[in-house]
């Protein structure tokens, strides 16, 4: 409803209503920002506050299944991967903050009930914050990684490492637009953000993780592109890649075994370009399924 | 009575309806969706029908109305936070709801951290809350509590910082339900004073309350809303009245109003009109002839010799305003049977809103009450825009203090 054409341009009118609503929407946009690293930081210190370590253990639950799964996959059933623990940790990281980042977003919604219902902001930042909170724990676990492999040995200081970059930014779309959208399915079917869980632990397991990526190269032969259709695969090889610096290894046998996805460039920039697009048309589609349901949310909670 | 000038409409909801589906059993997991089928197991409720409120620039509105009515509803449409099923909302400018104090507090948050976090949520930017945090925290009452996480605040507290925190926002527009009742009785005068000052930087206010003497002292406009649909708009008193008249409590016409019940006497109804012993004449306008009627019956009976008869125009609050006496020795006769006692005034005086009338009959020897009776809303007079029982025109001036 527009105000009445006639009505005169008083000051404090309609007229210096436009322009204040202008430089509002201007404004608004770092307004969420700033809600947005509120919410995050808020998560962050509930989630520590109290606990003597702190963010210790934001690294602790990573470390714990990196030990793990490289006693498993060292003793137990070999991977045959030398500096296992980094390959490890490099695509342990990257899935760790992809599913969780999905899984605290799909929750976001439902669990701030109390505030969608009673105080109007942009819904968005929920979600948003869930998949931030992820983000902020990967950039701490990083250079964590980074110290570790660099006592180990592990060069990753060459132009490959820059592959971090693409593989990161990704993530990044991929875990917004999946967190965004299961974030607003969770509001109608419950049921969402558990089903969201016991799938990302099957999803785990499609991603060159704990085993060689040139496992799959040696299985599934001309079909190899198949398996990185899986955007997460691309994200996971390519930040091994970037960081990771054996392409192959010799096993006892004197056969030369393929570690990482692909020695070369060309395959990750092909990749990361399917999973950009894959993922910018999902964060389309995320965008669209949560404007449309989130005029809903407060009358569904 | 002389509307307020509406500028330009800050607040525009046509025709907006609002339907809620009851599901019999929650029909939102996966499971059962599939099993029954959509449209199984759900009623209809609509909270709203076909609502239409304006409200201009500078308006304080009191939005009342019994419980479920759908007053939170229609604050939340409003708000933006609930769609409605139907009809159009419009608001301009910069919306702060109150719907609830301290919704997007966090326990384990200190105060200090939580202000910065309620205020990002109301809209307000980093750098606005670094310069407003003194003031907020003054405002507040907290002092160095404002460290400590607030789960360990007490209820009150909690609240006068959510207050604190939402009166800074500096809305166009403020939406409150229910919440101005907050705090001890210092704090909620503050509240009240906050609310005031709202006013006179001429910001729109709508709020839903139950105390109905909040809506007569600061409303400029009374809305009352029941079962879904706007049953009046406009003067606050009025609006108060005809809720109590909804709720039933607006006391049953001749109630009595005090318990000096002798008998002998009863008090049957009181009438104001511009005519004498003419209808009753629900609004009067200041200078209006009045004429009271009281009509009273003596009942035959021994031992009572009823006298004078006495109105008392009461406003809200109960406040008396003016009395009416019949002279001495010329009140209702010692005779059964039933008597119209008249009283005329020239021209009603300069009244504002709805009034009280207080009825008693006095004995003709003790002078003691036989019998009171109290006619609420019985004299409606509609005169100025200004809250106050008197409308007093004055001449101001504006002159430089030398």
């Amino acid at each position: 409803m527009s105000a009445p054409a006639e009505s005169a341009p008083l000051p404090g009118g309609p007229h210096d209503r436009a322009a204040l609503a202008r430089s509002r929407a201007a404004a608004q946009s770092s307004i969420r920002w700033e809600l947005l690293s509120q919410l995050v930081r808020k998560d962050l210190k509930v989630k520590y506050q109290g606990s003597t370590l702190g963010f210790v253990w934001s690294l602790a639950n990573p470390l714990f299944m990196l030990g793990i799964y490289y006693v498993i996959f060292t003793y137990v059933f070999p991977a045959g991967v030398p500096n296992y623990h980094v390959y490890l940790m490099a695509g342990l990281l990257s899935f760790t903050a992809f599913s969780q980042g999905v899984i605290n977003a799909s929750v976001s919604v439902v669990g701030n009930a109390g505030l969608v219902k009673k105080v109007r902001f942009p819904l968005l930042v929920l979600p948003l914050s869930g998949v931030g909170f992820a983000m902020v724990q990967l950039a701490l676990q990083l250079p964590v990684l980074l110290v570790i492999a660099l006592i180990s040995g592990v060069n990753f200081l060459g132009p490959e490492f820059l592959l971090i970059i693409p593989a990161l930014a990704l993530l990044l779309v991929l875990t917004t637009a999946l967190g965004t959208l299961v974030s607003a399915l969770n509001v109608r079917f419950r049921d969402t953000s558990h089903f969201v869980e016991i799938f990302m632990l099957v999803w785990f397991w499609t991603n060159p993780i704990l085993y060689r990526a040139g496992i799959i190269k040696e299985q599934l032969g001309d079909y190899y592109w198949v398996y990185f259709l899986n955007p997460v695969a691309t994200i996971v090889s390519t930040v091994q890649r970037a960081i990771y610096d054996q392409p192959f290894t010799v096993n006892d046998q004197g056969e030369r075994l393929q570690v990482l996805a692909d020695p070369g460039y060309l395959f990750y920039f092909r990749n990361l370009a399917i999973g950009f697009v894959f993922s910018g048309l999902l964060l389309l589609l995320a965008r669209r399924t949560f404007n449309r349901l989130q005029a809903d949310f407060a009358e569904d909670l | 009575m002389p509307q307020p000038v509406i500028s330009a409409p800050v607040i525009s909801a046509k025709g907006v309806s609002k339907r809620f589906l009851t599901h019999s059993s929650k029909a939102t997991q996966l499971k059962e969706r599939i099993v029954k089928g959509r449209g199984a197991g759900t009623e209809e409720f609509w909270a709203l029908r076909d609502v239409d409120v304006t409200v201009g620039d500078g308006e304080t509105v009191g939005l009342i109305g019994p419980n479920g009515a759908g007053k939170s509803t229609l604050l939340k449409v409003l708000a933006g936070i609930l769609r409605p099923t139907s009809g159009q909302v419009e608001v301009q400018g910069r919306i702060a709801s109150l719907l609830e104090l301290g919704a997007g507090f966090n326990g384990e948050l200190t105060g200090r951290e939580n202000v910065y976090l309620n205020a990002a949520l109301l809209g307000l930017s980093r750098k606005e809350v670094d310069r407003l945090l003194d003031s907020i925290i003054e405002f507040s009452e907290q002092g160095p509590r404002i460290d400590d996480p607030v789960k360990h605040y007490s209820s009150g507290e909690y609240v006068k910082l959510a207050f604190s925190i939402a009166v800074h926002v500096d809305p166009d527009v403020l939406l409150i339900d229910e919440v101005l009742a907050v705090g001890d009785e210092a704090f909620a005068r503050k509240c009240l004073g906050k609310i005031e000052q709202f006013q006179q930087a001429g910001k729109t206010i709508l709020f839903v309350t139950h105390s109905l003497d909040l809506v007569t002292t600061l409303c400029t406009r009374g809305i009352v809303v029941d079962h879904g649909r706007v049953q009046y708009d406009g003067d606050p008193a009025f609006a108060v009245g005809t809720l109590r008249k909804i709720l039933g409590t607006d006391r049953p016409v001749g109630q009595p109003l005090a318990p000096v019940e002798i008998g002998g006497v009863v008090v049957h109804s009181a009438v104001a009109s511009t005519t004498p012993g003419g209808p009753a004449s629900s609004r009067l306008r200041a200078g209006d002839p009045l004429h009271l009627r009281v009509t009273c019956e003596v009942l035959a009976s021994d031992e009572v010799y009823p006298g004078e008869v006495g109105v008392v125009v009461m406003g809200a609050g109960d406040i008396p305003v003016f009395a009416l006496r019949t002279p001495a020795g010329e009140g209702l006769p010692p005779v059964p049977g039933r008597y119209d006692v008249d009283f005329a005034i020239d021209a009603v005086p300069p009244l504002n809103g709805a009034f009280i009338l207080g009825v008693q009959v006095d004995h003709a020897e003790t002078h003691l009450p036989i019998t009171a009776r109290r006619f609420d809303d019985a004299i409606w007079v509609e005169t100025g825009v200004l809250p106050g029982l008197l409308d007093v025109p004055a001449l101001t001036t504006v002159t430089e203090a030398s």
